[in-house]
């Protein structure tokens, strides 16, 4: 009788839901990868078509004259979306790195039990704002506080975008940036304390700088996220074609472009393919960043 | 300021009560530590030291759910009155502990940081200054010749020995009087021990020196006086020559027998 036998190979539920899991993990795992590379497919297969015709290296990238539905003269000069994105995003970064470490720092360092939970929770709550709220904020609340404060006559511009962006990227900059600080060993705090460093000595001499990779990540995806925001800033910029010379100058986005003009155009045609370029664009700069933030992320853990 | 009376003792502690949360670690420990000599401290784990020596530098108050009652006094000052600042008792009063603990900086600024952190009136030093401080500090503690070449690499990078020692040595430029050690020794292997306890041994004299160790040899070779803690209480506190040839309590006795964990 071959009971020994039976007993060493037989399979029970377990060995079947653990194959199954394991091939389920598998397809998951896989499929993300099906996706990136499909839909980096899909843009280079329209985008290059325009880039490999049409396409003028110096009018796209220096020319602030984006005039696609014209009849006579079409022209694709992205400067002025490209200038009009980084001005947002910067002004952004500006509202918004000191607002997320400085509540990075206390969450982390200060901030204890209640009052701790409580301010994740409503930095939590912040993120999950969807961005056309954002973006009505900017249009219905700030565009009229900006005219009467700076008394100028359009709300809708660099600053009314910026600070808006500025508040969407602070939640995953802070939580990433809190996530960094408290990956410093305690026994680091705990060493400068015990030699007299006050608390912000601490802060300031031991943690920040050991914590340096993963909060130069932290921006780095707070700026990956302001590239690609997209309805807010249509929203709130005032989305007219210009090289802005101050922050009270409406501008116009990379995103918004392509989601305004997409849906007016002729499949396959120049203007058409012209917006994917402008997609593959963003997607190389967002693609770069956060490979970069993934790069300082790997720093810290090698340490 | 202080007494004569007081003055006398370089660490002295009355009713000395710790309770963490409600948990009661430390019991009416009633202890006068000598100037300028080793103590150690001795007992088995869980019974105390940690505690004691972290309620000497306030280290302790760090985890916000500790309460002390009773006073401790560092030559002479009470370092729990309500007037007194907590970094002037750190630096009258450096810690060595049980894991080498470099912060993530060079060598070098390993060494400067508390001296940054004190520099007085200006906290500036000049580049010679600070070479100065570093090779002083290092020599102190028999480790300049190993270290010279590697001042501006990573602390992190020097063995547990080395470490340890530097732990030590950035304390120095403090210009601390009394040094608490938590078992400095734990964390390295015999020669490292004996390398660290020969460094201590040379730091007597200059120093108060009160430290915890588990290994009863180090203490009878490294310290004058020796104390024995039990369940939060000090049972003994005698010449360590005494203490361990004619303990004069049974609990001691049993001790240093083996007969606790
Ligand atoms: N942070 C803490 N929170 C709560 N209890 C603690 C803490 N640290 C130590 N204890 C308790 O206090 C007692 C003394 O601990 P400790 O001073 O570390 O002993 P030792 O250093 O002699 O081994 C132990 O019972 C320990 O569990
Ligand atoms: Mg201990």
């Amino acid at each position: 009788m071959a009971h020994n036998a039976g007993a060493l190979d037989r399979r029970d539920t377990a060995w079947y839901v653990d194959k199954a899991v394991e091939w389920l993990v598998f397809i998951g795992g896989i499929s993300a990868i099906i996706f990136i590379v499909g839909i980096f497919v899909f843009i280079g297969k329209e985008g290059f078509g325009f880039i490999l015709g049409r396409f003028d290296f110096a009018e796209f990238f220096f020319s602030p004259r984006w005039t696609p539905t014209s009849l006579t003269n079409a022209t694709y000069g992205a400067l002025a979306l490209i200038v009009g994105t980084a001005s947002v995003t910067g002004f952004a970064m500006l509202v918004s790195v000191p607002f997320s470490l400085g509540a990075a720092i206390y969450i982390a360092e200060f901030a204890t039990g209640k009052r701790r939970e409580t301010l994740k929770v409503l930095i939590e709550m912040l993120a999950a704002i969807p961005s056309v709220v954002w973006g009505f904020i900017g249009l219905s609340l700030m565009n009229p506080l900006i005219i009467s404060v700076f008394n100028v006559p359009l709300g809708l511009n660099v600053l009314n975008a910026g600070i808006i962006l500025g508040l969407m990227a602070a939640p995953i900059m802070t939580t990433i940036a809190e996530d960094a600080l408290k990956a410093v060993p305690d026994g680091y705090r705990e060493a400068a304390e015990a030699l007299g460093a006050t608390r912000w000595q601490v802060i300031r001499q031991v943690v920040l700088p050991a914590a340096k990779n993963g909060l130069v990540a932290a921006v780095l995806l707070g700026v990956g996220r302001g590239f690609g925001e997209t309805m807010a800033v249509l929203m709130a910029t005032g989305h007219s074609i210009n090289i802005p010379s101050s922050i009270f100058d409406p501008v116009r986005a990379l995103t918004a472009t392509i989601a305004t003009e997409l849906g007016e155009t002729a499949e396959g045609s120049e203007h058409y393919q012209a917006l994917f370029a402008l997609g593959i664009l963003l997607f190389a700069v967002t693609f770069v960043i956060n490979l970069t933030a993934d790069l300082f992320v790997r720093g810290i853990k090698d340490k | 300021m202080a007494s004569t009376e007081s003055s006398r003792a370089a660490i002295e502690t009355q009713k000395l009560n710790l309770w963490y949360g409600t948990f009661q670690a430390l019991f009416d420990v009633d202890l006068e530590i000598k100037p300028g000599i080793i103590t150690s401290m001795i007992g088995p784990s869980g019974c105390g030291k940690s505690t004691f020596l972290r309620s000497v530098n306030r280290i302790n108050e760090r985890l916000g759910y500790v309460r002390t009652t009773g006073s401790i006094r560092v030559h002479g000052r009470d370092v729990y009155a309500p007037e007194v600042e907590i970094i002037q008792v750190r630096k009258q009063v450096g810690m060595v502990f049980q894991r080498p603990n470099p912060l993530p900086l060079s060598v070098r600024d390993n060494i400067l940081f508390g001296a940054r952190l004190h520099g007085e009136p200006a906290p500036k030093l000049s580049s010679s200054q600070a070479d100065e401080i570093v090779e002083t500090a290092l020599q102190k503690v028999l480790l300049w010749d190993k270290v010279k070449d590697r001042l501006n690499q990573p602390a992190i990078g020097l063995s547990l020995e080395e470490q340890q020692k530097l732990c030590i040595a950035r304390l120095l430029p403090v210009k601390p009087q009394v040094l608490l050690m938590d078992e400095p020794c734990s964390a390295l292997d015999p020669a490292g021990t004996e390398a660290v306890e020969e460094m201590i041994w040379e730091l007597r004299g200059d120093y108060t020196i009160l430290i915890v160790t588990h290994n009863m040899a180090q203490a009878r070779r490294a310290s004058e006086e020796c104390i024995f803690m039990l369940l939060g209480k000090v049972i003994e506190h005698s010449p360590t020559d005494e203490l361990f040839v004619t303990p004069g309590d049974t609990r001691t006795a049993d001790y240093i027998e083996g007969r606790y964990g």
